[in-house]
């Protein structure tokens, strides 16, 4: 944590403008990231590979994630009068998020044997604005995995030099990794269904039996 | 010529056979399949051909870069949806008589990768299979065998009437329609015509 502290003042230093969050993982593996603005994250990139005390010169991995539109819920403690006494109580409060999608990148320096250090990015929404700068002309390596990204959740990397669907073909509609992917239904026998499988199953049967 | 005469005759040196079972013998015993992998299935392909198993002695060593001079597809692997119209394109360019075995659990069914949606659930959705080998992946005695079934299937062929080979029937389709790539899958998604669903028995 604190290194990744040192990190985001140090970038803050060389960049002033560049709007750095850490997003903190409280699980064990306790693998805390770098939220990175859109304007700035090639500016951010350059300087996180061309520092001379960073030094991430090699990108391992570049994936994506979907967050779709959620609600919320969040305790809070308030102040109440209750029976004339004041007393703390907790309530959960709601909060609606937009969904959005988010790359994520693990970096790592081979000169000065560090990290890994892990950066994202996110979009204004799902749909519009699922567009982010890609990350190629400072990583070579990303090409085919921001292609992956593009392919399957459907973010557009702007400065990209070649964005096209790599795993799917090019007529395909669909991003099959989201939330809310439908998948055709091509299959008709199961030996033994259940749960997901068995309901599946179920409404091809049903569909199948009314045409 | 009953049995026993044709057993006679052969230990005096007497060979006596039919014009069907002499085409067929020959048939049988010189299938020479497209040289064509698609997933790890395909390492099992090459080591049947490879000396220690020896698809030699079938007479199936003569593994041909070109559908244009093979006999058999062996559909070893997982059969993508973005693989499949090429799959039954090369099937299409393949000269009669020809036949297909489907090698392990993917391209009979689409195997583990059943439930996913950019897997074909079996090729034979688009051309006829003779012979399907369950496995993941099959061993090369399981190839083998099936070797052996395709070969006693052409042995049992007749050369006229009802289940006569197709090359010899000009009224058998030769080709099977190249599937298309949809907005969302693939179209058609199955060939009716080859392949029918299997029907759905409930239990009481």
């Amino acid at each position: 944590m604190t290194r990744l502290e040192q990190i985001k003042s140090r970038i803050e230093a060389a960049l002033p403008g560049a709007r750095l969050e850490i997003i903190r993982n409280d699980s064990p593996s306790a693998q805390h990231s770098l939220l990175v603005d859109n304007e700035h994250a090639l500016a951010v990139a350059r300087f996180l590979r061309g520092d001379p005390q960073l030094r991430f010169d090699y990108c391992s991995n570049a994936t994506g994630i979907d967050w779709p539109d959620a609600v919320l819920k969040e305790k809070v403690k308030v102040k109440k009068v209750v029976d004339g006494a004041e007393k703390e109580v907790e309530e959960t409060v709601e909060k609606k998020r937009q969904g959005f999608l988010e790359a994520v990148y693990h970096l790592y320096s081979m000169e000065l044997k560090q990290g890994p250090l892990v950066i994202r990015m996110r979009t204004g929404n799902r749909a519009d604005q699922a567009h982010l700068p890609s990350l190629t002309p400072i990583w070579r390596g990303v090409e085919f995995q921001e292609r992956e990204i593009y392919d399957l959740y459907g973010i557009a990397f702007d400065g990209h030099p070649d964005l096209r669907r790599i795993l799917m073909w090019d007529g395909f509609q669909d991003y099959p990794m989201r939330k809310d992917y439908v998948e055709p239904d091509d299959y008709e026998y199961e030996p033994t269904p259940h749960d997901e499988v068995l309901e599946k199953t179920q409404k091809h049967y049903a569909q199948e039996t009314k045409s | 010529m009953d049995e026993g005469l044709r057993s006679e005759l052969q230990k005096q040196g007497i060979f006596t056979t039919t014009l069907e079972e002499i085409y067929n013998w020959g048939r049988k015993n010189s299938v020479w399949p497209l040289q064509f992998g698609l997933a790890c299935c395909a390492i099992e392909m090459i080591a049947s051909t490879m000396a220690r198993y020896d698809l030699a002695r079938f007479g199936a060593e003569i593994f041909r870069p070109s559908p244009r001079q093979a006999d058999l597809m062996i559909v070893a692997g997982t059969v993508t949806k973005k693989m499949a119209p090429q799959v039954v394109r090369l099937y299409n360019q393949m000269p009669e008589p020809k036949y297909v075995i489907a090698m392990g659990a993917c391209a009979i069914s689409g195997g583990p990768f059943k439930q996913g949606y950019n897997v074909l659930k079996g090729i034979d959705r688009y051309i006829p299979v003779d012979v399907h080998i369950p496995g993941c992946p099959p061993r090369p005695e399981a190839l083998i065998h099936a070797f052996m079934t395709l070969q006693k299937k052409i042995d049992e062929q007749r050369l006229s009437g009802n289940g006569r080979p197709r090359h010899l029937d000009p009224d058998a389709p030769s080709e099977f329609p190249v599937p298309q790539f949809g907005e969302h899958d693939l179209v058609p998604a199955k060939n009716p015509d080859v392949w029918k669903p299997p029907t759905l028995v409930s239990h009481g």
